[in-house]
């Protein structure tokens, strides 16, 4: 009798203990070998300096001590000075935060008139968008760096006349400017593909209604576009902050580098004995902003990139 | 002057002319339906009266007014769109009252605004909601608030009943006919459904390929199609079209009609007479509507040109009030409406009775009315 009900059920070969235990056991192993850095990373920030010396490389703390995080944030040293790296923590916020709200806001824009206020040659546009995500960043360096030039001379003839620059010339809304425009083509991307999904009797419902095209998007497509807002924002905030190609060579040295340079210096810096902890603690620092952002927004995320896959 | 005209309007696209001079008009209050089938450029042409699709030729006036450059909120209009359309991140209080408030109106007013015509629908208990909380008749009711709350001279409806279920669909068609008895506002509706067209028209516009076949009250595109298109379109079930030959039998004009194993069924087609005279040897496709094939007893006792003939029954469709009874003539089927109780049954012969005053005669080339 049994053999007659399972030739009646269609069923994947095998048993589906033995399939399960498979996939589960294929994933644990990768979580493992993803999470054992991140593990050592955790371990030897929590250390003391002896410690480390002389033990096992995995073992835990025998005496946990925070004190290689608050040295990592207050004492580290990049290059000369001694203050730890706070400061360049905060600059990296300072450029995040314009750069990711100015692009994903370009961009959400940039997809509502490719989509809905089409003009003749708007897939040539969006073609040329698209192109600018697949340009390597090391190919724009130097033209970049020629037209930063340009803004800093520019800034010097503002003081010139006015006595302010205007943020011309100012290293880190230079490293703004950089990634709002390396990141409008992907920006864009995302938003135009949301929105050719997004149906399109609404914004004439609207503009019967009397709505214009601002009132529009402000009114009717921003507040019905969260997730992919948040896919863009995930995005672009871990691109921006963990840069490190244009943050060095646009903002380099001095106390305007963001946290990837100065992570970098804090390594290279060596004052005799090589503080691992202190290294490993200011690594986790700099890892977690974009781990908080994951956290908080990272449900959407994929909700985000599978929306518009299947229409209605 | 009539209220809104619509003057040999064109839709080009590239070369593609999708709409051919397009010319038509509504009396103030009137009740206009766009009707044919898809891809006929209905939806188009409303766009266009709208302001959301731009006019290549010719004008749209409202009130004696042009509006062919004015933006879709300046024309005073309101549209009820297929998908209704309702904004999901607002409730359907903001929903109702977005038009308003774009156009500056004060909240006291808004308010007030949404709660007349919140009561008017039977909404009133969901304002706070979602659209997305919301039944298809509810979604349905409220495309029509928003549009009423704003008390334009012109409502615009593209096909707003197409996705409801068939019953709900005929609830809302009286309403809408009674909305539109209340408030005597000028309507122009689009649909492909030639049912809610008879029923909510004062006057219909039958399209196809972009050209308008026919333009008038329900009752003359119904009685008195002008081409074989018209015909064939309104009125189900469809009206019968029969190949038949006009000969002259003793001076009166006849039609005749082939039957299998049998001789030709000769009819008198009454009041076409005189104009099929002209056409005598000729084949023409007769057009009769079920309603006009009755038993004896059934037909209309006001007909002066009763044909009463005997035919093959094939088959007997009960339908509670009716019973249609399906013969055959000129190699077409034939569909007969009986009384229910009319004593028919397959296989068998029985007596039609032809009402040939409301006989229509198409020429099968041309595809035009001939008689």
């Amino acid at each position: 009798m049994s053999t007659a009900a399972t030739t009646v059920a269609p069923r994947a070969p095998g048993s589906p203990i033995i399939s399960r235990i498979v996939i589960y056991g294929l994933l644990g192993l990768f979580a493992l070998v993803y999470l054992i850095p991140f593990f050592v990373m955790l371990l030897t920030s929590l250390k003391p300096m002896p410690e480390i010396q002389h033990g096992n490389i995995l073992a835990l703390p025998k005496e946990p001590t925070l004190d290689p995080w608050i040295r990592a944030w207050g004492e580290a040293c990049v290059g000369l000075t001694c203050e730890g790296i706070h400061g360049y923590f905060w600059n990296s916020i300072k450029m995040v935060v314009p750069a990711v709200a100015i692009s994903t806001l370009l961009g959400a824009l940039n997809g509502y008139v490719l989509t809905k206020w089409r003009f003749p040659g708007h897939r040539l546009v969006f073609g040329l968008m698209l192109f600018a995500c697949f340009i390597p960043f090391q190919a724009v360096l130097l033209p970049m760096a020629t037209v930063l030039g340009t803004f800093g001379q520019f800034g010097k003839t503002l003081i010139n006349l006015t006595g302010m620059n205007f943020g011309f010339g100012n290293p880190t809304v230079n490293l703004v400017f950089v990634h709002v425009v390396y990141g409008l083509g992907f920006t864009t991307l995302f938003f135009r593909n949301y929105y050719e999904a997004f149906p399109t009797e609404l914004i004439k419902a609207a503009m019967v209604d009397g709505a214009g095209f601002f009132q529009i998007f402000r009114r009717i497509l921003l507040p019905n576009s969260l997730p992919i807002i948040v896919v863009t924002v995930i995005y672009q905030f871990t691109n921006i902050w963990n840069d490190f190609l244009f943050a060095s060579a646009y903002a380099g040295s001095g106390d305007v580098m963001p946290m990837t340079v100065a992570l970098n210096n804090v390594v290279n810096t060596s004052t005799g004995v090589v503080e691992y902890n202190v290294n490993m603690a200011a690594a986790m620092i700099a890892a977690l902003p974009t781990l908080l952002v994951y956290i908080l927004a990272g449900r959407y995320f994929v909700r985000g990139l599978m929306a518009g896959a299947v229409k209605g | 002057m009539a209220f809104l005209e619509i003057d040999r309007l064109v839709k080009r696209f590239g070369n593609v002319d999708v709409l051919k001079g397009i010319s038509l008009s509504v009396e103030e209050g009137g009740f206009l339906v766009l009707v044919g089938p898809s891809g006929c450029g209905k939806s188009t042409l409303l766009s266009m009266i709208a302001g959301l699709d731009s006019i290549s030729d010719g004008e749209v006036r409202i009130n004696g007014r042009r509006v062919n450059e004015l933006h879709p909120s300046q024309r005073d209009i309101a549209m009820v769109f297929q998908s209704y359309a309702l904004y999901p991140n607002m409730t359907v209080g903001e929903n109702i009252a977005f038009g308003l408030e774009m156009r500056g109106v004060a909240k006291a007013e808004r308010e007030a605004a949404v709660a007349r015509v919140a009561e008017m629908l039977q909404i009133g208990h969901l304002l706070k909601r979602k659209p997305s909380q919301l039944s298809g008749g509810q979604r349905q009711r409220v495309a029509m608030g928003r549009a009423l709350v704003r008390n334009p001279q012109v409502f615009l409806f593209d096909e707003p009943l197409s996705n409801l279920d068939a019953k709900l669909r005929v609830d809302m068609r009286t309403e809408i006919k009674r909305l539109h008895q209340r408030m005597g506002t000028t309507i122009v509706y689009v649909t492909h459904d030639q049912i809610e067209a008879m029923t909510l028209a004062t006057q219909i516009a039958v399209l196809r390929d972009g050209v308008l076949q026919q333009f008038g009250t329900p009752a003359e595109i119904y009685n008195n199609p002008v081409n074989l298109f018209v015909a064939d379109f309104m009125g189900s079930p469809s009206m019968n079209l029969v190949p038949a030959s006009v000969r002259s039998e003793d001076g009166r004009t006849v039609v005749a009609l082939a039957r299998a194993n049998e001789n030709d069924l000769i009819l008198d087609p009454g009041p076409a007479s005189e104009r099929l005279g002209r056409v005598i040897g000729q084949e023409v496709l007769l057009g009769i509507r079920p309603e006009a094939i009755t038993d004896h007893d059934g037909a209309d006792r006001n007909a002066r040109t009763l044909v009463d003939a005997d035919c093959h029954v094939e088959v007997v469709e009960p339908a509670g009030s009716d019973t249609f009874v399906v013969t055959q003539l000129g190699g077409k089927h034939v569909i007969a409406r009986m009384r229910s109780d009319a004593a028919v049954r397959g296989g068998q012969r029985a007596p039609f009775t032809f009402n040939m005053d409301k006989a229509v005669f198409f020429d099968p080339k041309s595809e035009q009315r001939v008689a």
